[in-house]
């Protein structure tokens, strides 16, 4: 056990070997498809929860709109890849062009204000005038352009659709989305207090969400889009092609050999069936861990490069960084920046992964709460500590629930089967996930702040 | 031994000893000067007296208890009161307020030693509903006194009391000071005007890097060609 | 004439979807940002916590009033939660300063930086959050009951004989009435007693008031209480005027953090006044003047859209874009408080 704490290395590695076992456990005891299945959402919780630690690990800036971010990355998946609808286009998009040059009109008009003008009540008035000047002239084109696209084919459409790119394009996409979200909030809230960007964040990532509710003509809002291309194929053609049956067939000769001729057919389109889905699978899960390697390796070495070096030195310090000259502001803005990024990225994928876009399941608990947990208890400022706070905690968050429902159920054995109470417990179950999450948080935080992988602090000579 | 003593105080804030060992001490109705050179540990040798500074060694005493072990707000319930250099009034509160926030521990009538306050410092009295924030440097530094005052304190530890103010200002405050030393009052007293505060001082402590330098009656300080040399400008 | 009367109806029209709901509303604001207030000025946090303290509380008010209820304990003409109300405040109560003991007093000992009592404060927010879906579930729960108005708007119509009613409901004259008593005795707390100068001289000025004999734990224990107490109170008539739901007692940590924020953080009349300015700049934004401007307007000029400045969905941006403003602008707020 003191090995385990004094090594960084073989801490690390009994981590993940830890995480592989209960994974494979997973594969044998439930099913390889559920263990994969869970495997994808790891591999993208860590990249969010490297996003975060990004942030947090190496700048100790505290962002509470991980979901809205994400949710940026989702609406860029859509964008990206669905076809774009013309009829829509013809309806609304001269009205709708005419609105985004009003609103670059009115923003270089303010710009201009603010530069031309001198300080004082005469400019706050002309911006004021602006502001709300502006928000009428660009809802003159705007309102007419939202209401002829919303109403093309509204059951099937209603939306502009995309550019019919390739969906994987939209994973840069996403970032840059969040990216440019991230500078906006970070302009405003940084460089004051830290609760302040803590709570301009909360704000963002809810109004982030109200918008792609609510903004039918870009997003179908609530009626969600389906059907979002993929980058890996799918089941049904890979269950039609040759080459895979062959594949299978191959794979499985040993116990086919043993069956009848009909038998063999029904046993192999069985075998097809389940392997394609596995298959898919097993597609994503290599383009997630390429991502995910990637993004790890960028990490690991902006983190020991001198410009991480500096964060650090300014986290640990911000009045002497601020004295020896370092503007820690700019830099507490490049860090929110890339790291919102790659929140972006990750929720790209996993709009990716789920083939749909539906702004109503975004949810705080889900994305901003369970990621912070996934980076406090993985071990803040430490990457791969990221990445198995990320895998654990999306694990123990998935098998809680039956866990939570089978204890709730040997609870309330004693008690009759209509029991409202019994009824009431087990129902509820699932909210006692966030309880447990919660104080999984606050005793990582107080008894072992390292978190499983703590940050491996180098001296310098 | 007296009234109020640091004995042999040495330590400092995590880093390298500010205290090497130094004594300091006042009696009642005495006024003590702590003097010396920037860098000198005169404001840390106050802060360890009052128990804000981890010691490593020493002790304080007073009136012949150990009282070394006890935190700040006990000493404060001990009789002992601390005027800090800077931030030493509650700036939205109004000048009565701060003084009752100075009585804060006490249970009985305050109005008498409030009225002995403001016969001190008539200035507050006319303006004891407004806020001590918008009150002149000079105001201030008497309703921190006031409020320090209001505790009925058997010591008075006082940290530059004169910094940032002018010379008709200094000149009032150290009268006031010599008149509160009238009531029996331990006054210890940190300042940068050497000359001025070993003028009024009973006794005079010049610290050196954490060290006694010179120890003597103010006077005879102020009379030294060497004290006179090296700390007070020839 | 005619159109004096239609000047009449249109401000009475106006009253009706603005002024009354924007009225309570901005109470029930103004409560809620008081407690944040409260907390930052003594604990020097964001408590983020605070919309699921604000739901703990009514959860508590809402159980005991459906038990009352179902023993026929009423008000009569007042809602039963007031009976019920005392003891979720002191459950909250009993919640909060537990929560003090596990939690924050840790980090307040060893004098942590600030951003570690806002994620610390995350923590607590889920786990609340977690203790009331558990217990109540998270859908919608009505509890109302007693008088549903004061003013109705068939009855105000009959006896002023305009075409446009007022209706006042109960709650909102409730809310109205007891937030202003709240707010005068809070006042008088902290501006009379012992107790509330010494909360005040230890916000202003921490070291000088320890140094004063202040006892920092007691502060801190009042502190607690007397913000378990303005949560669940605006939490209840909140619940009372709308409905009961968990994560709508969340979402409205943005408009409190917005209303504090607006008047100055860790000023207690900056709260107040930010939650009336949060409140109807709201109510304002997402009304549609339509018929309104049909009463002020000459027929030539009748607006054929809603005249909706934005719609209801986005009333949170309303309270987001406060806030930016104000951090851009004034980041010490109206009546200049700690800049956080």
């Amino acid at each position: 056990m003191s090995a385990l704490t004094a090594n960084p290395r073989l801490r690390a590695t009994a981590a993940f070997a830890v995480m592989a076992a209960l994974l494979v456990l997973v594969g044998f005891a439930q099913s390889w498809s559920l263990a994969l299945a869970i495997i994808n959402l790891c591999l993208i919780s860590a990249i969010m929860a490297l996003g975060v630690n990004i942030q947090w690990g190496y700048a100790g800036l505290f962002n509470v709109g991980i979901m809205g971010f994400a949710a940026l990355g989702g609406v860029a998946a859509l964008l990206v890849s669905m076809p774009a609808v013309p009829e829509a286009w013809a309806a609304g998009g001269v009205n709708l062009a005419f609105s985004a040059l009003a609103l670059i009109a009115t923003i270089v008009a303010i710009i201009a204000c603010m530069r031309l003008m001198r300080r004082g009540p005469g400019r706050t008035l002309a911006i004021v005038v602006l502001v709300v000047g502006g928000f009428f002239f660009i809802r003159v084109f705007y309102d007419p352009a939202v209401t002829a696209i919303e109403a093309v084919d509204s059951a099937k459409t209603g939306y502009l659709g995309g550019l019919g790119l390739p969906i994987v394009l939209s994973w840069f996409v996403g970032g840059l989305f969040a990216a440019g979200a991230a500078w906006l909030v970070g302009k405003v809230a940084l460089g004051l207090r830290s609760d302040y960007l803590a709570i301009a964040t909360l704000g963002i990532s809810e109004i982030i969400i109200t918008m792609l509710k609510n903004e039918d003509w870009l997003t179908r809002g609530v009626k969600n889009v389906t059907g979002l291309p993929r980058p890996v194929p799918y089941e049904i053609n890979l269950q039609s092609s040759d080459r895979f049956i062959g594949w299978v067939e191959w794979l499985y000769s040993g116990r086919l050999a043993d069956l009848g001729d009909s038998e063999r057919a029904a046993a192999l389109q069985q075998l097809v069936i389940e392997n394609s889905s596995l298959f898919v699978k097993l597609c994503y899960a290599g383009l997630f861990t390429i991502v995910l390697l990637v993004v790890l390796m960028l990490s690991v070495l902006a983190l020991n490069s001198p410009w991480g070096r500096m964060m650090r030195a300014i986290r640990d310090n911000e009045v002497s960084a601020g004295a020896m000259g370092k503007n820690v502001t700019k830099r507490h803005l490049q860090i929110f920046v890339l790291g919102s990024a790659v929140v972006g990225i990750a929720g790209a994928m996993l709009t990716t992964l789920d083939g749909q876009f539906t702004p109503g399941t975004y949810n705080p608990l889900r994305f901003t709460f369970l990621v912070w947990v996934m980076v406090i208890v993985g071990g803040s400022g430490n990457n791969l500590g990221a990445v198995i706070g990320g895998f654990l905690i999306w694990f123990m968050w998935v098998e809680a629930e039956p866990v939570g429902t089978w204890l709730m159920g040997v609870l309330t054995a004693g008690m009759a089967e209509d029991n409202r109470l019994r009824a009431h417990l087990i129902d509820s179950a699932q909210h006692m996930r966030l309880f447990v999450m919660g104080l999984l948080l606050l005793i990582v935080l107080r008894f072992s702040p390292g978190g499983l992988l703590p940050e491996v602090v180098r001296r310098q000579s | 031994m007296s009234f109020l003593t640091g004995e042999n105080l040495t330590g400092g804030y995590g880093g390298a000893d500010i205290l090497k060992g130094c004594t300091v001490g006042v009696e009642r109705g005495k006024i003590a000067v702590i003097v010396g050179p920037n860098g000198a540990g005169k404001s840390t040798a106050m802060k360890a007296m009052l128990g804000m500074l981890k010691m490593r060694e020493g002790r304080v005493m007073l009136d012949d208890r150990d009282i070394t072990d006890l935190s700040p707000q006990a000493r404060v319930g001990e009789g002992m009161a601390f005027v800090p250099q800077t931030s030493n009034v509650f700036v939205g509160l109004t000048v009565q307020e701060n003084l009752e926030m100075g009585a804060f521990l006490r249970e009985d009538d305050i109005s008498e030693t409030m009225d002995q306050v403001f016969e001190l410092f008539p200035i507050l009295k006319d303006k004891r509903d407004q806020a001590a924030g918008e009150l002149s440097g000079g105001q201030r530094q008497q309703v921190a006194v006031g409020r320090a005052l209001m505790t009925r304190p058997q010591v008075l530890m006082l940290d530059e009391p004169t910094a940032g103010v002018s010379p008709i200002v200094m000149d009032e405050l150290f009268d006031r000071i010599l008149e509160i030393r009238q009531t029996g009052v331990a006054i210890l007293m940190v300042e940068q005007n050497a000359r001025q505060a070993l003028a009024i001082a009973d006794k005079g402590y010049v610290l050196v890097t954490g060290e006694n330098r010179y120890t003597d009656t103010g006077e005879a300080l102020l009379a030294d060609p060497d004290v006179r040399k090296s700390f007070l400008g020839g | 004439m005619d159109y004096l009367i239609d000047v009449i109806n249109a401000l009475v029209l106006f009253s009706n979807f603005v002024l009354v709901p924007g009225l309570a509303y901005g109470s029930q604001l103004a409560l809620g940002a008081l407690g944040v207030t409260l907390v930052f000025g003594i604990l020097r946090f964001a408590n983020f916590a605070h919309g699921d303290t604000m739901a703990f509380g009514t959860m508590v008010t809402i159980l005991l009033t459906w038990w009352l209820q179902s023993v026929g304990v009423g008000l009569g003409f007042l809602p039963t939660a007031l009976i019920a109300l005392p003891v979720g405040i002191a459950a909250t109560a009993l919640l909060v300063v537990f929560t003090d003991k596990a939690v924050y007093r840790y980090y307040r000992a060893r004098k942590a930086v600030p951003v570690v009592f806002v994620m610390v404060s995350v923590g607590v927010m889920f786990m609340t959050n977690g203790v009331v879906r558990f217990i109540i579930g998270p859908d919608d729960r009505r509890f109302s009951d007693g008088e549903r108005f004061l003013v109705k708007a068939r009855t105000f119509k009959e006896v002023t004989g305009l075409s446009e009613g007022l209706a006042i409901r109960t709650t909102q004259g409730l809310t109205v009435v007891i937030a202003i008593a709240l707010v005068v005795a809070l006042f008088w707390f902290l501006q009379k007693t012992k107790t509330g100068k010494a909360m005040r001289a230890y916000s202003d000025n921490e070291d000088l008031a320890l140094l004063s004999g202040i006892n920092p734990d007691r502060i801190v224990l009042v502190t607690w209480v007397i913000a378990a107490a303005l949560a669940t109170i605006a939490g209840v008539l909140y619940g009372l005027d709308k409905s009961f739901k968990p994560f709508t007692y969340f979402q409205l940590l943005l408009p409190i953090f917005a209303a504090a924020i607006v008047g100055g953080i860790g000023q207690p009349v900056g709260a107040i006044v930010g939650g009336y300015v949060v409140a109807f700049s709201e109510v304002t934004i997402t009304y549609a003047y339509k018929k309104f401007l049909i009463y002020l307007l000459p027929e030539s000029l009748e607006p054929d859209g809603l005249m909706q400045l934005l719609s209801t969905d986005y009333k949170l941006a309303v309270s987001f874009l406060i806030l930016v403003a104000v951090l851009l602008v004034r980041p010490t707020g109206i009546f200049s408080g700690r800049l956080l």
